[in-house]
């Protein structure tokens, strides 16, 4: 069984994060960049299957500038197989992501497509279910528990209101949720070793996908902050401030 | 000229909220693009009674379907059904509430319509952009949809619900023939089964209060026997930090944060919760927050109105003693 997963480098998650003073994006001159939080869970999974025997090879796809190459050597080094990186330097939404992935999947023999929920940037929370839609195949989506049965795979989903067992037939797409797994770290050692791990770069006019996107970010700001409040003395004090000043009890 | 399509999400005919909300949002989408009318489908078992009553909310049609097919939520069967229902009833534009249903289905919806998709939005702009919160919520954007057919799943807290129209809509099944492939059953899988966490108290994204409890509580014994109380003497939803899900006091799905779930109920209160980013980008959109925490440098107390630093293990039964009885308006 081989497995694609795509995945994304995205600004660190623990940074504090800059507007350019034009409001068209984030500051991105220097900031720490690692593999998407939810990519990550995709790739141990992929690497656990593969320990397991289920899986033979595990193939990392991303789309983005040369520099994405570093996130793909760190899933290179996790246990990942091989990485396609599709050079792109220009905006991409969930739309023009899943359509790359697509042909991607297209050209090997895949049984599945594990990957993130979503990116944690830009937080859409599309592209596992467009590309399964693109393809028309089955999809699970925020997964915490997947496991492989003769030609299916047995998800366990994370929906409101609790938890969802779903039994897919292969070839399918699964997106991961938090709770799938905790991803190991990528030792020293196997960073080397990845670095001659095969790599392929693509552009996106080799792989025929057309450049356009459906989605445009227009411009960014700031949430309105919240301020402190105040500190109560006692809990009567605290029911009394909620009764006659917020007036919510 | 073209329609706008909402897909209503109920319970056993019974319409949620949650997409009265996203129904609010869909008559400001149809102003600022100047669609030519609202309308509504409504799937699975329960359909025909929520369309009568969606019917009420000021949407010109509303197709139901109860076919067996439908019975049970699933992302490819669904989504082939709104698209066909968004195709029969001229709309290029397909609205729904951004719950994990809605999240699940509409980026197929917005494949088959060749349609852009904006998420979990919390505004729409009168030039006809969009806001939604990226990066966690540390970032609001304006997005535009450039295609002509267009998909928006809405964050419901931030949209009032829709109120009654004077004329009721008419309503009318959807014709599953419309799509051969839909009722290919195999290839979609099967749902094995349900793991409820949901116990007799509101449904955590559209409650009026919500009580969270963190790692402070301990053990599961005591978020049980701490923070259960006050929910139900507040008749509220008991919401968690990703510390008390990972240590295990709490089921996963009450998780409030970046990567659980987002309330903005009108009274918050932080039980032994610090206030991690994480966190706070889960209920910082609430109108009254209310943090009890022992550590007065805590994080949570920066974005609480009102902060008692206490011993949870004794504030808290204060609490409920004095707030039996009570009732939350405002």
């Amino acid at each position: 069984m081989k497995i694609l997963v795509p995945v994304k480098k995205v600004p660190d998650w623990q940074i504090k994060l800059k507007l350019l003073a034009d409001g068209s994006g984030i500051q991105t001159e220097g900031i720490k960049w690692i593999l998407n939080t939810f990519d990550e869970i995709a790739v141990e999974e992929a690497i656990r299957l593969k320990e397991k025997g289920l899986a033979s090879e595990i193939v990392l796809v991303s789309i983005g500038p040369a520099d994405a190459r570093a996130r793909l050597e760190y899933a290179l080094a996790m246990g990942a197989d091989s990485a396609l990186l599709v050079k792109y330097d220009g905006p991409v939404d969930s739309d023009l992501a899943s359509r790359v992935i697509a042909e991607v999947f297209k050209r090997g023999e895949y049984s599945m497509v594990l990957m993130g929920k979503q990116a944690i940037d830009s937080d859409s929370n599309q592209t596992a279910q467009a590309l399964a839609g693109r393809l028309n195949l089955p999809q699970a989506c925020f997964a915490s528990r997947i496991e492989i049965q003769e030609g299916s795979a047995v998800v366990t989903r994370e929906i409101d209101g609790g938890l969802e067992t779903l039994k897919v037939p292969l070839p399918c797409v699964v997106s991961t949720d938090l709770r799938l797994n905790e991803p190991r770290y990528a030792a020293l050692p196997n960073l080397m070793k990845a670095k001659k791990k095969p790599f392929e770069e693509l552009s996106l006019e080799a792989l025929g996908v057309a450049s356009d996107v459906k989605v445009r970010v227009r411009g960014m700001s700031l949430p309105a902050g919240r301020k402190a409040g105040k500190k109560v003395g006692s809990v009567a004090d605290l029911v009394a401030a909620l009764q006659n000043e917020a007036k919510v009890l | 000229m073209s329609k706008v399509l909402v897909f209503v999400q109920h319970d056993n005919g019974k319409v949620g909220k949650g997409s009265l909300c996203a129904l609010s949002a869909a008559k400001e989408l149809q102003t600022v693009w100047g669609k030519a009318g609202l309308c509504a489908v409504v799937l699975g078992a329960g359909a025909a009674a929520a369309a009568r009553d969606v019917a009420e909310y000021g949407v010109e049609s509303v197709c139901y379907s109860e076919d067996p097919i439908l019975s049970k939520f699933r992302a490819e069967p669904y989504a082939r059904a709104v698209t066909l229902a968004a195709k029969d009833s001229g709309c290029d534009v397909v609205v729904g509430l951004a719950s994990s249903s809605g999240k699940d289905l509409l980026p197929r919806v917005a494949v088959m319509l060749d349609a852009g998709q904006a998420s979990e939005i919390v505004a729409v702009n009168l030039d006809g952009s969009l806001k939604r919160p990226m990066y966690a919520g540390n970032i609001i954007a304006d997005v535009e949809v450039l295609s002509a057919a267009r998909v928006v799943s809405v964050r419901g807290t931030a949209f009032s619900p829709a109120l009654k129209g004077s004329a009721p809509g008419s309503v009318s099944e959807l014709q599953l023939s419309g799509d051969p492939e839909l009722k290919e059953q195999p290839r979609f899988g099967e749902v094995l089964g349900y793991e409820q966490s949901k116990a007799d108290r509101p449904e955590l994204s559209d409650a009026e209060v919500v009580v969270s409890g963190g790692r402070a509580l301990g053990s599961a014994e005591n978020f049980q026997k701490v923070i259960y109380p006050l929910a139900d003497a507040l008749g509220a939803a008991v919401g968690a930090s990703r510390a008390a899900v990972d240590s295990g006091y709490a089921p996963n799905d009450w998780q409030v944060g970046q990567t659980g779930k987002v309330v903005a109920p009108k009274l918050y209160l932080a039980v032994g919760i610090s206030g991690a980013i994480q966190h706070l980008a889960g209920m910082k959109d609430s109108k009254v927050i209310v943090a009890i925490n022992k550590d007065p440098d805590a994080p949570i107390f920066e974005v609480a109105d009102y902060g008692l630093v206490a011993d949870l293990f004794q504030a808290v039964p204060e609490l409920v003693n004095l707030c039996k009885g009570t009732k939350v308006g405002a």
